[in-house]
């Protein structure tokens, strides 16, 4: 990691090689001189201290760093940093509007869809590029669109039903935000 | 009512303890043993120490040069905090670095050589107490064996007499295999040393903030009064987050060296490899009846692996948890159980993923061997035990291993589930589907919890009584601050306690604020797990609302004057009966005891705090259906159907209730069908990683059909019981007892867990599951 976001080591011999990146994060253009190895989930939680995004493995499997790349879901611990060079990411933090929630942080709120949070960000990620792409899926197509997201307290029941009163909230506001 | 905590998690402002970033911290990673066994004969650090980011490199030499090498258990064993003389287990904490950041530390600790002299390890429980085993504990003095300990409950007699005047006997022997918890969030901590005032803050993943930082004075020789430990948001704790790891240590030992704060955050395949375990019970079952199952007799014969070190965190005079409890929900007129415990190369643990002290495993026990016995008389699962529960009239029930049940209903928690589940309509379609060669399956588990550890005459940790402390303070507005010393990882706390206090005292609960985790600004207590936070904090909480009134009744009735018996308490204000007009409320009350004049004796302020030791545990119970299907072709088992009936007494918020039996059911699925830590030969551990050890998603879970009862705790100042760990106890029986009872026409009498699709198969054809 690097420089940038930490106290700058001015001895010798410290110096690994960085390349300046230029990404979009929650619509703000960030840059940073990083190492080509650094994830992108690393370069989202510690350099920019967006900490919403979970690291919850080691093996690309539990989905709790997922992020919208370019509008597509993506585990973040399974991308350099340097692969988003150019591009758009939405974190959890960028789900909000100015003034109000999301219908998704709402519908996870109103029927119960988390318990220790851990997941959630990256669950209501992933869930939010499924409706976009099916605005009015069945329960079993968000299972689905949700099996590569690991939650070890809700059950998933209350997760798919808060994507469920999503979909609903969004289908009546005609997609509005 | 919705929860309180959710307004940040939803906009990722949690706040974990990863996400702690403070000025100058450096990174702390630690090097871990490839082998199970071995010896050290050398540690090289130099190059390490040589990385231009390298800030500190320790080993086990170097701590026990300080004496630090070795920490205090839970069970009163030690336990190696970097290994010294030789490593245990393999993922086994070995010397750590630290550097300016996570990603120099794993490139050092590539630098770091060690040379180890293979031994041979121990992995099969079964041969750990053969003489010619290696001995894992040479540390201990005068070891020349694996026992770790041996334990026994209920009346060997009786039971042998049972056993001999019965029809019939039933013997099976099974195995609850290692699984592990796997909260998606790993442990970690942030520690802070500062040199000036001499104190020492630590930020981390613990269900026990309080009982962490006694242990963190017993062994860092920090004054216990300059530690402040912080569990701030855990993203799951599940019972991995109830013991102190070497990782702590280790940061607190960093960070006191180099007077700056340091970071450990582990990744999951350390976790999975190093952190406590559950489960690893192999046992046998005897059960004996008449020929109108009747059960007269219940043996059980426990052989228990406890890795390397004891690291169980357990009552001190429980070494095999609550499993005494294995009688179930059954009258029982003989029982008895012997465990052994064993060491083994593996990584400690025992206690955890929601087991409420082995009660997992009794349940499990207990609800395979009736089956068995339905089996055998070939008698419905569900009539052989209701010709067995406990009757409501026989509570307070005491079982023939010396606990006493404080309260149940179990006919109509069953009768419930049998009417969600539509039982008989079920045996219908299972019998049509049998006759076309299909493997359905039906399976029953009436099971009682026992929870809120605990009277503090029988429990303590390391001495430690195992009673809860609760602080509530009114301010001058009428806002409240209720300070808890259990810590949620996401039971929700924050919500129902202010609900808890907000029914007592009469104020919202959303003026209602509720602090915890910070040990500088909670009671003394110990923490959150084996579901006692409801049962022992959730009475304290209650009882501090009620001393708080009683004083708010004294300072009312100087404001009325009128005398305090004469003042009637109703929905937040105290009101002079018979008279309407003169009425004021707790705001009022709260203002009057922060300013003004008040009565004789009574000082100012209006706030309590208490330290609440449970008369009992709380027994909560459940009747579970679960309804699979097994592909005969494949093996493949899906549940189908599940539905859960708790009964956890008053109910404090049952949306968070129906949400904590969701995520149980899950775990008991995860546990019956996917999860497993299982060892080859060498004792390399195959479940290291999320690619091994499979959890459930949202695709191998049903939509879950739950419903209740309620038969409060009578001895709970509101009659409420735990509920967290009901389901996970409670399912992982229901789901067995489907499988095998799918598989029944194929003369399948048992299959060890997980059930996965090659297990099936393997019993589906005559073949044994593998041991272990």
């Amino acid at each position: 990691m690097t420089s940038l976001f930490e106290e700058v080591s001015e001895e010798p011999g410290t110096q690994v090689p960085v390349r300046r990146v230029a990404i979009t994060v929650n619509g703000r253009r960030r840059t940073a001189d990083i190492e080509p190895r650094l994830l992108l989930a690393h370069l989202l939680r510690q350099g920019l201290k967006l900490t919403g995004t979970h690291t919850g493995c080691d093996t690309t499997n539990c989905g709790a760093c997922t992020v919208l790349f370019d509008g597509k879901p993506v585990k973040s611990c399974t991308m350099l940093a340097v692969q988003a060079d150019g591009h758009e990411v939405t974190t959890v933090e960028g789900l909000a509007g100015a003034s109000e929630l999301h219908p998704l942080q709402e519908g996870f709120k109103d029927e119960h869809g988390l318990q220790c949070g851990f997941c959630t960000p990256g669950m209501m990620l992933a869930a939010k590029a499924l409706l976009e792409e099916n605005p009015d899926p069945t329960e079993d197509e968000v299972r689905w669109a949700l099996s590569g997201n690991l939650c070890r307290c809700t059950g998933y029941q209350n997760i798919v039903k808060a994507v469920l009163w999503a979909a609903d909230k969004l289908r009546e506001t005609g997609g509005a935000e | 009512m919705l929860r309180k905590e959710d307004r940040r998690f939803i906009r990722g402002r949690g706040r974990f303890v990863d996400d702690q970033q403070l000025p100058g911290m450096l990174y702390l990673a630690i090097l871990r043993s490839p082998l199970a066994h071995a010896r050290i004969t050398r540690v090289d650090t130099l190059a390490a120490e040589a990385h231009p980011q390298v800030k500190l490199v320790m080993t086990g030499a170097d701590l026990a040069a300080r004496d630090l090498a070795w920490m205090p258990t839970l069970s009163h064993d030690v336990q190696a905090v970097l290994a010294t003389d030789k490593v245990r287990f393999q993922g086994q904490e070995v010397a750590f670095v630290v550097a300016e950041d996570r990603y120099a530390a794993r490139d050092a600790l590539e630098l770091i050589e060690v040379d180890y002299e293979e031994l041979p390890p121990v992995v099969d429980v079964r041969t750990a107490l053969a003489p010619d085993a290696p001995v894992v504990r040479t540390d201990l003095d005068g070891k020349t064996d694996n026992l770790c300990f041996e334990w026994e409950t209920g009346d060997a007699a009786a039971t042998e007499a049972a056993f001999a005047a019965a029809d019939v006997v039933v013997v099976q022997d099974m195995v609850y295999p290692r699984v592990h918890p796997a909260p998606l969030e790993t442990c970690g901590a942030v520690a802070d040393y500062d040199a000036v005032d001499e104190k020492l803050t630590v930020y981390s993943t613990t269900q026990a903030p309080h009982l962490h930082r006694t242990l963190y004075a017993l062994y860092s020789g920090v004054p216990e009064h300059k530690i402040r430990v912080v569990s701030p948001d855990i993203g799951g704790g599940f019972g991995n987050k109830v013991p102190v790891y070497p990782g702590y240590l280790c940061a607190i030992l960093a960070s006191v060296a180099l007077g700056k704060p340091v970071k450990w955050t582990e990744d999951r395949s350390e976790n999975l490899t190093s952190t406590t375990f559950a489960r690893d019970y192999v046992m046998r079952g005897e059960i004996a009846a008449t020929r109108d199952g009747r059960i007269l007799g219940l043996r059980s014969t426990v052989l228990a692996d406890h890795g390397a070190f004891n690291g169980m965190a357990t009552p001190t005079k429980y070494p095999g948890g609550f499993y005494g409890v294995f009688t179930g929900s059954y009258d029982i007129g003989a029982a008895y159980c012997r465990m052994t415990a064993v060491h083994t190369n593996k990584a400690p643990g025992g206690v955890a993923y929601a087991c409420s002290f082995r009660i997992t495993e009794a349940v499990y026990f207990v609800e395979r061997m009736v089956d068995r016995l339905a089996g055998e008389l070939d008698v419905d699962p569900v009539e052989l035990r209701r010709r067995n529960l406990i009757r409501p009239e026989q509570f307070p029930y005491r079982t023939r291993t010396g606990w006493t049940y404080d309260s149940g209903d179990y006919e109509a928690t069953l009768a419930e589930a049998l009417r969600i589940a539509g039982y008989d309509e079920l045996r219908r379609e299972q019998a049509e589907r049998r006759g076309r060669g299909e493997l359905m399956g039906i399976g029953v588990s009436v099971f009682t919890e026992a929870v809120g550890a605990g009277p503090r005459r029988d429990m303590d940790i390391l001495g430690l009584g195992m009673a809860d402390g609760c602080e509530l303070r009114i301010h001058p507005t009428g806002k409240a601050v209720v300070r808890l010393s259990v810590q949620t990882q996401g039971q929700g706390h924050e919500t129902t306690f202010a609900q808890i206090v907000a029914e007592e005292i009469g104020i919202p609960p959303a003026d209602i604020e509720v602090v915890h985790g910070d040990t500088d600004q909670t009671p003394f207590g110990l923490g959150t797990y084996g579901s006692r936070s409801t049962p022992v904090s959730g009475a304290a909480a209650v009882l501090v609302t009620r001393e708080v009134r009683d004083k708010a009744r004294l300072i009312a009735a100087g404001m009325l004057e009128v005398a305090p018996a004469d003042l009637e308490w109703e929905k937040g204000s105290f009101g002079v009966a018979g008279d309407p007009g003169k009425r004021v409320t707790i705001a009022e009350i709260a203002r009057r005891a922060h300013g003004g004049e008040l009565p004789p004796g009574v000082d100012g302020g209006l706030e309590a705090q208490v330290t609440y030791d449970p008369a009992n545990l709380t027994f909560p119970n459940g009747a579970y259906i679960c309804v699979v299907d097994v592909d005969p072709g494949t093996g493949v088992v899906k549940v189908r159907r599940f539905v859960a009936v708790d009964d956890c007494g008053t109910r404090i918020n049952p949306m968070i209730v129906e949400g904590q039996v969701h995520g149980g059911l899950t775990d008991g699925v995860g546990m019956a069908l996917m999860e497993m830590i299982s060892f080859d030969d060498l004792g390399n551990c195959l479940g290291a990683s999320l690619m091994d050890y499979l959890l459930p998603t949202a695709l191998e879970v049903p939509d879950w059909e739950t419903g209740y009862t309620v038969t409060p705790s009578p001895h709970h100042p509101i009659g409420a019981k735990g509920i967290g760990e009901s389901a996970t106890v409670g399912s992982p029986p229901a789901v067995v007892n489907a499988v095998v009872d799918a598989l029944k026409p194929l003369g399948v009498q048992h299959a060890d867990m997980p059930l996965t699709p090659s297990r099936v198969w393997d019993a589906m054809n005559g073949r044994a599951a593998p041991p272990i």
